[in-house]
């Protein structure tokens, strides 16, 4: 096999080598574990699975060490092996109402049935920095389990209002209930629902936490509560074609959030309820926020609300939310484009010198006028 | 939950060509409906690649769905085989279709390309694999992707010649230089990717197939041979192509599309081939331009493509 | 002003809109709105802000589907229901056979293309090809319409509201449509702005034989540009009638109204 050898494809080959050597860091720091970023670094891990569309801790670990934690990177290594994955077939919904709760906390109750489960998170610490953390390494005892255990039913928010009839319903698709695969088929507009939760399922978290935070301050129209957020481990069930019942194949951690908006009714609805979504991978409470909001803001056109603003535009959000389409395409500008560029070199000079011969009164009336006047 | 962590070197269990058979097959549908209506974008599923968004992965999906081991793959970038991007590009494809590749634009069953189309006229049975950013000509005057198919679907093309008129209003000529719009098979309008509008012509009554592949936007069009491709224009004010005032400065074509190169601090500059293999085989052919004596043209004549 | 409403029948109608309803929800934009128009004839449609005059307009010039109705519209020797044809049939016809004046001028007006492009779209719309000739209309029509030449090349952001108004007809006009839409085509301008505009508008009409359907909340635009008027309240249409007939003598208690209203101001 004849590969063209040359300076380009030599100075090529060297970037991988300084790029492992940077990778590296100093090899008198004890290399990182692919263990470590999963159980140490598991946001980070989070991240890279939810925008890398593909639920493996392990891979996400590999992903963020080999892009030295750049989420973005890793999050399109994740992709491109995604990609070589053969499909075995949809999941079964999930039934979040039957999650192993580690956290849930509503925003519009003060009590509910299972009460609130304040579990691990951020919110309640002072973000003082921990030079404890520093010192080498502390084991962390665990807490021991508490004597009062959790309830055995935590219904969700929005399914409590529904019961009253206060909440819109969801109403499962007519069609055979498979969702649309945006990594397998092109989104057409206007686009389903599935499609628009997978797409930002799979979205830049700081692109929908800024959709989001637009929405709030009144680029949006509309006030969301957090009804709900809930995380823990939920099992994937698959119906198997040659079986024909579902089967159990694992458990997975997820973070849900349901956001409740009001909405005033309609010709055909009363005044009730509605309803933002956001599921992730792991915990993402704040990727799941954004995203329930925005999923609300993108209903608008169902509910008949003028779409004034970005987070209510489908096309806008869907097209622009994709942080490995849109690096790529911002990063390919460091391409050469020296032959369009040199296209409008050559216009600007001819311009330059146009205007100049004008300007010296070898033409006393302007081009364009004087171009009329020959017809 | 997706098996093992492979060990060792980073593709360990692909399919030729990277993409597996479903996914070539899908994309060969898309590609089979695009030579079936010239000029009109066919959605296809776009898959992810290891390269990256915007850098040719619709090319390079394109090409990966019609490759086989008999072939020869030439890729440029800039007309250049050397650029960063072809290099890139042609080892991917040796590493994952075991294809040879070539720089000779006459021995190639395959060409992918960024930016350019070959000066060396193509021939029956070439495909021209054209990598393309954005696949909508229309897109800069209507944002909208729902309405934008409605002005294909209806041929609404008025507003295009509209900002042609504006154009000559304002400049006294068409101010676009590259991605200039055609009009395919009488038919659809559609954008021959970034390429100048120096190579527009080329496009049409080609003997080669020429395929378009937009991964990112996840659009599929083609040329098929011998089609009517015609630059937008006024009846009174017809298309034109760059010209140079002179000729390559290595090899003296005056036929080619001349990328300039900066000589000195003192803004010198000099113009050569933008095609690198057209300008090489000019030269062993015996051509030489006016800059070819000079150590510093000797010096620019080897990094674009001379012998090393 | 031209007398046309009295048109032979046999010359046979340009625009029939047969129970005309368009609802929002509950709400009720307009309803069982139903007239012919003849060639040449210019309509009126007057009312308060909010008697869905607009709507009606919106239906009429085929922007909104009525949720019940149809406006039916000549093409060659039939009628043709402008709803029951294709969204590309029906675009064509909005692009060739009748023209939309807005009130806000941004919403007709492409205000990032010079007033030369604004006025050459409809003509490239429609095939035109020749840079020379397309030029050459575009500019008479700036003419006719009593724009500068000389400001041809420049964007409308920087024209006045009464120019804006103005590159609007051009634009609509260059193709030669039979029928205009106009929705409150002198609102937001000055009195005497309005005056220059208005002495315009029935100058095109007249020497263009055109047909149109004004929109407008004031009775003296109504007066000075229309044949008929149509007075519409909460949607419904009161009562019709010539202008000056409808003015002069109304005879419904919310045309007095409205009458009594202009000679009080």
């Amino acid at each position: 096999m004849y590969v063209a050898v040359k300076g380009g494809e030599a100075a090529i080959l060297a970037t991988h080598d300084l790029l492992a050597e940077a990778r590296r860091g100093d090899n008198a720091v004890p290399e990182l574990s692919t263990d470590q970023i999963r159980e140490q670094l598991g946001l980070a891990v989070a991240r890279v699975m939810n925008e890398g569309s593909l639920y493996d801790p392990r891979l996400a670990a590999l992903a963020l060490k080999q892009a030295q934690g750049d989420a973005i990177e890793a999050a399109f290594l994740i992709r491109a092996w995604r990609t070589t994955l053969a499909r075995f077939g949809s999941s079964l919904p999930l039934d979040t109402a039957q999650m192993a709760i580690r956290r849930r906390v509503s925003a519009t109750y003060k009590d509910l049935p299972g009460g609130q489960v304040l579990g691990p998170t951020y919110d309640y610490t002072h973000r003082l920095l921990d030079f404890s953390l520093a010192a080498d390494a502390s084991e962390i005892p665990c807490r021991p389990p508490s004597s009062e255990p959790l309830a055995g039913s935590m219904p969700r928010v929005p399914d409590i209002l529904g019961r009253e009839g206060l909440m819109e319903s969801e109403v499962p698709p007519a069609d055979d209930g498979r969702p649309f695969d945006l990594t397998r088929d092109p989104v057409s507009f206007p686009a389903g629902r599935d499609v628009r939760l997978q797409s930002l399922a799979r979205g830049d978290e700081g692109f929908l936490l800024g959709l989001a935070y637009s929405v709030q301050r009144g680029f949006g129209g509309n006030h969301p509560f957090a009804g709900e957020i809930r995380m823990g481990e939920v099992a994937v069930e698959i119906v198997p074609d040659e079986l024909g019942f579902a089967i159990d194949i694992g458990d997975i951690t997820v973070t849900e959030c349901q956001m409740v908006n009001q909405f005033t009714g309609s010709a055909d609805q009363p005044p009730q309820f509605t309803r933002g979504y956001g599921l992730v991978f792991g915990h993402a409470e704040r990727k799941a926020m954004s995203m329930s909001i925005v999923d609300r803001a993108l209903k608008g056109s169902e509910l008949g609300e003028a779409a004034r603003y970005p987070a209510q535009q489908e096309e806008f959000v869907l097209y622009h939310a994709d942080n490995v389409e849109a690096a790529g395409f911002v990063e390919h500008l460091k391409l050469p484009h020296y032959v369009d560029f040199q296209g409008e070199l050559e216009l600007i000079r001819k311009l330059r010198r146009e205007l100049e011969e004008q300007r010296a009164g070898r033409s006393s009336t302007p081009h364009v006028e004087k171009k009329e006047g020959a017809e | 939950m997706t098996g093992q962590i492979p060990s060792g070197d980073a593709m360990p269990t692909v399919n030729y060509a990277y993409l597996d058979e479903q996914t070539k097959r899908m994309i060969r549908r898309a590609l089979l409906k695009a030579v079936a209506v010239p000029g009109y974008q066919v959605p296809f599923g776009s898959r992810e690649m290891p390269l990256a968004r915007g850098w040719g992965t619709g090319g390079i999906q394109v090409t990966a769905s019609i490759i086989g081991p008999d072939d020869k793959l030439k890729v440029i970038d800039q007309g250049s085989d050397d650029t960063t991007n072809a290099v890139s590009i042609r080892r991917f494809f040796a590493r994952v279709a075991n294809v040879e590749t070539t720089e000779a634009t006459g021995e190639a069953t395959i060409i992918q390309t960024r930016h350019r189309v070959p000066e060396h006229p193509l021939t029956a049975g070439q495909i021209l694999v054209y990598q393309v950013p954005q696949p909508e000509p229309l897109r800069k005057l209507e944002p909208s992707e729902l309405e934008t198919r409605k002005m294909h679907a209806w041929a609404e093309y008025g507003l295009m010649h509209v900002r042609l008129y504006e154009d000559i209003a304002r400049f006294g000529h068409v101010a676009t230089t590259y991605s200039y719009p055609v009009l395919v098979n009488g038919r659809h309008v559609m954008s021959p990717s970034p390429i100048p509008k120096f190579d527009n012509p080329k496009m049409g009554q080609s003997p080669a197939l020429q395929l378009f592949g937009a991964g990112r936007e996840k659009r599929i069009y083609a040329i098929p041979p011998w089609t009517e491709v015609k630059s937008l224009d006024f009846e009174d004010r017809p298309f034109e192509v760059q010209r140079w005032d002179e000729p390559c400065a290595l090899c003296g074509a005056a036929d080619s599309y001349l990328d300039e190169v900066i000589i000195d601090d003192a803004g010198g500059h000099m113009f050569v081939c933008s095609d690198s293999h057209y300008c090489e085989e000019r030269r062993k052919a015996g051509h030489a331009g006016a800059m070819l004596a000079t150590s510093t043209g000797g010096k620019l004549a080897a990094s674009n493509g001379g012998d090393r | 002003m031209t007398g046309v409403a009295t048109m032979p029948a046999d010359t046979g109608s340009l625009l029939e809109a047969r129970l005309v309803s368009r609802r929002y929800g509950h709400h009720i934009g307009c309803e069982d709105v139903s007239f012919t128009l003849w060639p040449g004839e210019v309509l009126g449609i007057v009312g308060e802000s909010g008697s869905g005059k607009s709507t009606l307009l919106r239906c009429l010039a085929g922007l909104d589907r009525p949720t019940a109705g149809t406006v039916a519209f000549r093409t060659g020797d039939c009628m043709t229901d402008i709803f029951a044809i294709p969204e590309q049939e029906r675009r064509a016809l909005m692009r060739t056979a009748w023209g939309i004046v807005h009130q806000n001028p941004r919403d007709g007006l492409r205000m990032s293309v010079s007033a030369g492009g604004n006025v050459a779209e409809r003509l490239v719309d429609g095939g035109e090809r020749h840079y020379g000739r397309i030029r050459a209309a575009a500019s008479e029509w700036l003419t006719r319409v009593e724009i500068d030449r000389a400001r041809m090349d420049e964007p409308p952001s920087r024209f006045s509201g009464g120019m804006q108004q103005r590159l609007q007809i051009a634009r609509v006009l260059v193709s030669g449509p039979r029928l205009v839409f106009m929705d409150e085509p002198t609102g937001g301008l000055d009195v005497s702005v309005q005056a220059r505009l208005l002495d315009l508008l029935r100058a095109l009409v007249r020497d263009l034989g055109l047909a149109a359907v004004i929109v407008t909340h004031d009775l003296a635009v109504a007066r000075l540009l229309t044949d008929r008027l149509i007075v519409m309240k909460s949607g419904r249409v009161v009562e019709t009638g010539l202008t000056d007939q409808v003015l002069d003598d109304p005879q419904h208690a919310y045309t007095q109204l409205l009458t009594s209203a202009v000679l009080a101001a």
